[in-house]
């Protein structure tokens, strides 16, 4: 909402300057969002005189005129007006005004080949006549060359904030009876309005009961043998500091009632209604040319506004041209109507028509105002245009829907924090225009018509604490007291696993939780893809069911700006269905390129599956789960390198899945057309983790050490090369659980000297006795064992 | 009876013999070998009188500790003279560059969000979660926000079916309401989390993060909803002092409702927060609508509260002098790595929030 101080003190006897009232509008919750000058482009317009109109030395039609600007200032200017001559007073604009007809912006041109400086203004050009012919002529004398053009274009105008649950501050009225309650000036009173109404509204106007008619009042006055004509001054300027074109001077009047009082009104051209006004719901494929001049086909039970030829216009929303006043109008119907919020906003959402009447409508209206519209608008129109009004036509009721609501004094200090007495409440709800009545210690309050948002005691408090001040509610401390934990285990789960994951060298990325469907498909094993049906842009499209998506999307514009080492992962939803609840929480990481590249201490080399394997088990160590509960299986996921991807589950392979890892499939990399041809990843599902019941404290056993010497004893097989290295690992752990502490892999080997089909393996078993020092007999025993279990389970042969 | 001081100073001219370790150990065999010199003393003491024997064993014995420390030393000398021979030839340069190695950041929301609820921790505010599709319910009818009204402008929603029933939620203020329908009073809640609004250009993200709090007990009033924020402000931006205006607004949900804006001036081409004369907003607030309250079978004429609002981007862009919010969301590891934090600057209420 747009309004200067000149236009608030049209209603608001104040003393304080526009700063002041800015101030006091923000206080009160009606933010002024910014102030400016209305528009300091027409200050760029300036009075001159012509003082030599020449012939273009090369065109007929055309002028060279020296025209003095003021300041002793002389500059050129090529004309193609008639009028131009020498002494003649005019309007110029200089290189860098902004032309207000065409928005055209002047530049220093060549004019069959002589420079023009800036141009002298017809006053169609300037928005101010349908006059093109010639340049305006100014009867003005020396001392105002150099003088603006535009008076007070200077006066600055507020632009404010206005919140949806305040429909009356979208008038200037509104505005200044909520600054006069905070004492800071008078409200001023509507003068009342004295004039001869003779005979009756010619044209007939009915509303159609019907279900669900968006019409309640319709009030309209008929005024015959007025002259349309352009606004005056005053007028046009208003209209313009509301960022309004200035049309005529009736659609100028209907426009500052709607802004000066929140009262939409509409004129028609009452010559071009065919015989009666019919208001009542659309039928569906009707249609109507609009004031926008777009052609709208409506929808059943929308609020027409139509005559016995068809549409006239959407009643709240826009008039339609058929019916349009112009310059020429000689007969005009004038309506102020009220339109129900609900129909008025159903119907522009499903047309997409944005109005400033609909905007209006749509928040509501004061029912009460229909009159008081049709009052000030026809004066408007009188005092402009002449013509003969006829009475007032006000067809339909409404039923006031307005309650009484019981105010407890004590019950603002209960909300507010602090004490009000009730003179105040009085005076500050009375100011907005309330009734009261006191019942005991209630008071009871009406809302004034206005205030459709005053429906309970908490919205009266709210106005009184506003009123009185924000700052007037004090500060209390806040108990440093805790009842429960702040985080749940999932949360702590959350920001350990994440830090624990950063740690490893990853950067933490947080991207969109939509992603390109062709992406996520290529990570998703979801039958239907989750859908937005309004996506921000095509290539966000689909909620995603994977962090790989949006990761490797990150990952490929790093490598195009050659970022090719990189580690980044994310932590946060994937998406399962559209329903709420039906997402999950996961890790997912990516690194690519080289662990160590062109180094002069170490040798050139790509990250592996197994550094991303490390990556995953660490941080699932971090987290709580002990290696000796997480089986690593080669169960993998169709967009991981199906020879080079494994699962971290939790006890056996089939057990919850904790991870996976892997090398990203080289078909992805190459259809993502990716300059690199090593991307890994691992993904945790965080949700798979299992809540211990125990702390970590509760769950060790006691501290106990050996005493006795521990021993390693080395072994080498030749195997059959199915065998997988966690197989043989598993398969010796399992001879003796209570000696055998661990089993290192530390070579496998396959290619010449070992048959094709079959792999060598070489791995240390520690034993670590618990009661006795083993002797070498007891080592014999074991390593014994070790050879021939191996041997009988996998046909292994032990190398010499 | 045998001089010791002779045999003492045969022992001393054979030691200034030595030259090397072999000659070390030749000579060290002389003296304690088999059939050294002191081994041979040692051998005597058994044939000796009774009178005499404790004078020869005392003096043979601080002969030879004297002779073992001499040895000892010779020996030491060696070590090090091999030892520093070795240093000479162990020379590297130091400032060559070392292994490579990869350090990991924590994105600035994150840091933020962990900074946020460490704070609201302090004062008794546990944490709650709630997902990111919701239904209109939720998201705004149970707000008192019904559907047709101009409110939901304030809100362009990301749908995911045709009825509109399914959406991204465009706050995190349903977390309120699922917070209140699964459990009883008292409530004393922060969210955090992910919301979406259907709107990108320079300030606004299709994707952007908020904190939402709720307060619920008995006697809690607009004083109380002050005091936490005054609280938080000032611990989040560090500051001793700091400025804030509350001002009247407008919420569905929340009567009376506040947008709280924060003092700030620019210095030398950097915000201030918490002094100056312009002013920012930073969060929405307000007492909880009775009919949220109802729409949750909590009932208002006992219980009332307040709830706020925060914008988490926003809260990281003005500590952390971010400009683009929409760089957030990029991934570009420059930028990351720039704003991104060390994983183990974890913040605490005793270390501090940040360094």
């Amino acid at each position: 909402m747009i309004t200067s101080l000149s236009w608030l003190k049209n209603h608001l006897e104040t003393k304080l300057n526009l700063n002041q009232v800015a101030e006091r509008l923000t206080e009160i919750g009606l933010e002024v969002e910014s102030i400016k000058s209305s528009d300091s482009n027409l200050d760029n317009f300036i009075i001159c005189k012509i003082l030599k109109a020449q012939k273009h030395p090369n065109a007929d039609k055309l002028k060279l005129c020296d025209v003095d600007i003021g300041s002793g200032t002389l500059v050129k200017v090529v004309c193609g007006a008639q009028n131009a001559r020498d002494g003649l007073f005019a309007v110029y604009a200089p290189p860098g005004a902004v032309i207000p007809k065409n928005n055209m912006k002047l530049k220093i041109a060549k004019i069959r080949g002589i420079e023009s400086h800036g141009m002298l203004c017809s006053g169609y050009e300037l928005g101010e006549s349908s006059d093109k012919e010639g340049i305006i002529e100014l009867n003005k004398k020396e001392k105002n060359i150099g003088e603006k053009y535009f008076k007070n274009t200077g006066e600055k105008t507020m632009d404010i904030a206005i919140t949806p649950n305040r429909p009356d501050c979208l008038g200037v009225r509104g505005i200044a009876r909520d600054l006069a309650s905070t004492g800071i000036g008078r409200l001023k009173k509507q003068p009342p309005i004295k004039i001869d109404q003779k005979f009756k509204n010619p044209i007939k106007v009915s509303i159609k009961k019907e279900k669900g008619q968006g019409c309640g009042v319709f009030g309209s006055v008929y005024i015959k043998n007025v002259q349309n004509k352009e606004s005056p001054d005053w007028l046009k300027k208003r209209i313009i500091s509301l960022g309004l074109k200035p049309v005529s001077a009736i659609v100028d009047a209907t426009n500052y009632v709607m802004f000066d009082l929140n009262r939409p009104l509409h004129a028609y051209d009452a010559d071009k209604i065919d015989q009666e006004i019919i208001v009542r719901n659309s039928k569906k494929g009707e249609s109507f040319k609009a004031l926008d001049n777009k052609k709208y086909t409506l929808e059943n039970n929308m609020c027409a506004i139509s005559d016995r030829s068809g549409i006239l216009g959407l009643g709240g929303i826009i008039g339609g041209t058929r019916s349009g006043t112009e310059l020429s109008t000689k007969n005009i119907l004038l309506e102020s109507a009220y339109f129900f919020p609900p129909s008025t906003r159903k119907t522009s959402k499903i047309l997409n028509i944005d109005t400033d009447a609909k905007y209006r409508f749509e928040r509501g209206i004061d029912p009460d105002s229909v009159k008081l519209g049709l009052e000030l608008g026809m004066c408007m129109i009188l005092d402009m245009c002449g013509g003969e009004p006829s009475k007032f036509s006000i067809v339909g009721k409404l039923k006031d829907e307005r309650k009484k609501i019981d105010l407890e004094p004590e019950k603002f200090s209960k909300v507010a924090g602090f004490t009000i007495t009730s003179a105040e409440i009085k005076k500050i709800l009375m100011s907005l225009g309330c009734s009261l009545k006191m019942s005991g210690k209630k008071i009871k309050v009406l809302p004034p018509t206005w205030r459709p948002d005053i429906k309970e005691d908490v919205d009266l408090i709210e106005e009184l604490t506003r009123i009185k001040g924000y700052d007037k509610v004090p500060l209390i401390n806040p108990e440093k007291e805790n009842v429960k934990d702040t985080l749940n285990f999932r949360q702590k789960l959350f920001h350990f696993t994440q830090r624990s994951v950063a740690s490893k060298g990853y950067t933490e990325a947080v991207t969109w939780s939509f992603t390109d469907s062709k992406t996520n498909i290529l990570f998703s094993e979801l039958k239907n893809e989750i859908k937005l049906s309004n996506p921000i842009s095509t290539d966000l499209d689909v909620l995603r069911s994977s962090l790989y998506s949006n990761l490797i999307i990150g990952v490929k514009k790093n490598i195009h700006r050659n970022f090719e080492d990189l580690m980044l992962f994310e932590i946060g939803p994937v998406f399962k269905g559209s329903k709420p609840g039906e997402q999950s929480t996961m890790i997912g990481a990516m690194k690519t390129g080289k662990y160590s590249r062109k180094n002069w201490i170490e040798k050139e080399r790509n990250f592996d599956v197994f550094d991303i394997k490390n990556d995953a088990l660490r941080t699932l160590n971090e987290i709580g789960i002990d290696s000796s509960k997480i089986t690593v299986s080669n169960k993998s996921k169709k967009w991981y390198h199906p020879g080079r991807s494994g699962l971290l589950s939790l006890g056996s392979a089939s057990g919850p899945e904790l991870a996976y890892f892997g090398e990203i499939h080289p078909s992805i990399i190459k259809k993502l057309d990716l300059k690199t041809d090593n991307i890994l990843g691992f993904e945790i599902f965080l949700d798979n983790i299992p809540e211990s019941r125990k702390k970590i404290r509760e769950s060790k056993p006691q501290f106990t050490v050996s005493d006795y010497q521990k021993v390693v004893r080395d072994f080498a097989f030749v195997i059959d090369e199915k065998y997988s290295s966690g197989e043989i690992i598993n398969l010796v752990k399992k001879i003796d659980k209570e000696l055998i502490k661990n089993v290192k892999i530390f070579d496998v080997y396959q290619g010449e000297n070992i048959t094709s089909g079959k792999k060598s393996i070489a791995f240390s078993v520690i034993l670590e006795p618990k009661d006795k020092t083993l002797s070498e007999k007891d080592i014999d025993e074991v390593s014994k064992k070790i050879i021939s279990i191996v041997q009988e389970t996998t046909g292994a042969t032990l190398r010499s | 009876m045998e001089n010791f001081n002779k045999i003492e100073s045969e022992i001393l001219n054979k030691i200034k013999d030595i030259k090397d370790r072999s000659s070390y150990e030749s000579i060290k065999t002389e003296i304690f070998g088999k059939k050294g010199v002191i081994t041979e003393l040692f051998k005597k003491i058994g044939s000796l009188d009774q009178d005499q024997r404790k004078d020869y064993a005392s003096n043979l014995n601080s002969l030879k500790t004297k002779v073992t420390e001499i040895l000892d030393k010779k020996l030491e000398t060696f070590d090090q003279s091999e030892i520093n021979k070795k240093l000479k030839n162990e020379k590297i340069d130091v400032t060559l560059p070392g292994r490579n190695y990869f350090s990991g950041k924590i994105h600035p929301v994150s840091q933020v969000i962990d900074e946020v609820t460490s704070i609201f921790s302090e004062i008794g505010f546990s944490v709650e979660e709630g997902p990111d599709v919701e239904n209109e319910y939720y998201n705004f009818s149970a707000l008192n926000t019904p559907d047709n009204h101009p409110a939901r402008d304030m809100h362009d929603t990301f749908y995911l079916d045709h009825s509109k029933d399914l959406l991204l939620r465009t706050h995190t203020s349903p977390v309120q309401i699922r917070t209140m329908l699964k459990s009883k009073p008292p409530f004393k809640i922060i969210a955090p989390g992910r919301t979406y609004r259907h709107d990108s250009d320079q300030t606004h993200s299709p994707m952007f993060h908020q904190l939402e709090g709720l307060h619920i007990d008995k006697n809690i009033n607009m004083g109380h909803l002050k005091g936490c924020l005054y609280y938080f402000v000032k611990k989040f931006f560090e500051v001793e002092k700091v400025k804030i205006r509350f001002r009247p607004s407008h919420f569905p949900f929340t009567e009376p409702s506040a947008e709280v804006d924060i003092g700030y001036k620019i210095e030398d081409g950097k915000i201030k927060i918490g002094e100056g004369d312009k002013w920012l907003e930073i969060l929405g607030c307000g007492m909880v609508h009775p009919n949220v309250l109802k729409n949750v079978k909590v009932n208002p004429k006992q219980y009332q509260g307040y709830a706020f609002g925060v914008g988490i981007d926003r809260l990281a862009m003005l500590k952390y002098g971010i400009n683009d919010l929409r760089a957030f969301f990029e991934s570009d590891i420059r930028w990351l790595e720039f704003y991104g934090f060390d994983p183990l600057d974890v913040p605490t209420n005793y270390r501090g929030l940040s360094r």
